[in-house]
């Protein structure tokens, strides 16, 4: 396997971060049959869950509010005092057939040395045959107990048109800072 | 730019793997493939730990979960649970990844990987993933996923592998920088 880094974007106070094919040299097409996001110390505002949606070619610019995710949500989780160590489904985090952004961990605290790090894997993007598969996980700090999280998001996007616009955010408040690398997979 | 290499480390009956160079701040992403450990002791589990910049000793406090599917042989016992034996809170032992218990028999060993995520940082803690497979000694395929942090802000550019029991008979890790 190989990693071809297409496009690095930095937050700074940022509402989203968003990679477009054709837009600030982002190339997100059929250039590879697998594209991976590297996020690494997203550091939210605001303690708020990490999340993704797309924008299919035929909504091109759109408010990344029409693609219809169906996906798997489970967590291991542990205290720093030790305690509650277990692994889950997490049917508070799943959602079937919503054009909501898809949630890749639950309550990232905002502390200042608090933050999340993971990889969505997206593959085949531009299909105009099959459905969008992804799978993700995610490291991060859980919001209100001092809790390690190690999430695990997977599923697929009910879109058989191209797609070639993803976007990033918290659900609450700005990206205060963080690195998003994409990568194509060959 | 992509996964870039940057090292291997072959263990021929070595008491641990420790990487000293390497990890800075050209990456913000390390990752570490671990390529066929095989312990010189019966039963074993395959940890690591951390050193920070400027400090002495692998022994940094690590917050970690970890949960296994397994399966012997036989067929039976298949399961996925958490695994209490192997995580800890605010705790400064070498972590548990890969697998748990691995034979020493001539065909036993664990492989996997381990990311290590902004060890650089001067602002946050650090957040790592791991996933193995290895050949348990009573003959189960154990498969770990660990995941956790380490709960310093001072940056991290030493890392060292080893099993908790007896050397590391033999085995390779590739050290990659992601960028």
């Amino acid at each position: 396997m190989a990693l071809t880094l297409i496009k690095t974007l930095t937050a700074s106070s940022s509402a989203t971060l968003e990679f477009v094919d054709g837009a600030s040299d982002v190339v997100f097409d059929n250039t590879y049959s697998a594209y991976e996001f590297h996020y690494v110390s997203m550091h939210p505002a605001t303690a708020s869950e990490f999340l993704f949606q797309v924008n299919a070619t035929d909504d091109a610019g759109g408010d990344y509010d029409t693609s219809l995710i169906t996906n798997t949500f489970y967590r291991a989780e542990l205290a720093e005092s030790g305690s509650s160590g277990n692994v889950s489904y997490s049917a508070g985090n799943d959602q079937a057939q919503s054009a909501d952004y898809c949630k890749l961990i639950q309550s990232v605290d905002n502390e200042a040395y608090d933050s999340c790090s993971g990889i969505l894997t997206l593959f085949n993007p531009s299909s105009t045959t099959f459905i969008k598969c992804f799978k993700a996980r995610t490291n991060a700090t859980h919001h209100s107990a001092e809790y390690t999280m190690d999430a695990f998001c997977q599923g697929y996007i009910n879109d058989t048109t191209a797609i070639d616009e993803i976007s990033f955010k918290f659900t609450s408040g700005n990206i205060d800072a963080g690195t998003i690398k994409m990568f194509g997979v060959s | 730019m992509g996964l870039v290499f940057i090292s291997s480390h072959t263990a021929s009956n070595s008491a641990s793997i420790d990487i000293t160079s390497g990890i800075d701040g050209t990456y913000n992403e390390y990752q570490f493939y671990i390529v066929n450990v095989h312990p010189a002791t019966n039963n074993v589990n395959f940890t690591f730990q951390v050193n920070a910049d400027g400090q002495s000793g692998f022994n940094e406090t690590i917050t970690s979960t970890t949960f296994r599917h397994y399966l012997k042989e036989d067929g039976n016992g298949g399961t996925v649970a958490y695994d209490t034996g192997s995580d800890q809170g605010l705790g400064t032992a070498y972590q548990r990844i890969l697998n748990t218990g691995t034979g020493n028999e001539n065909d036993e060993s664990s492989s996997g990987t381990l990311i290590l995520f902004d060890p650089a940082s001067t602002t946050y803690v650090k957040h790592f993933s791991a996933t193995g497979n290895g050949y348990d000694h009573g003959d189960w395929t154990v498969h770990m996923k660990t995941g956790g942090y380490i709960g310093t802000t001072s940056a991290i550019d030493e890392i060292s592998f080893k099993f908790d029991s007896g050397n590391i008979d033999s085995g390779t890790i590739y050290m990659y920088g992601v960028g």
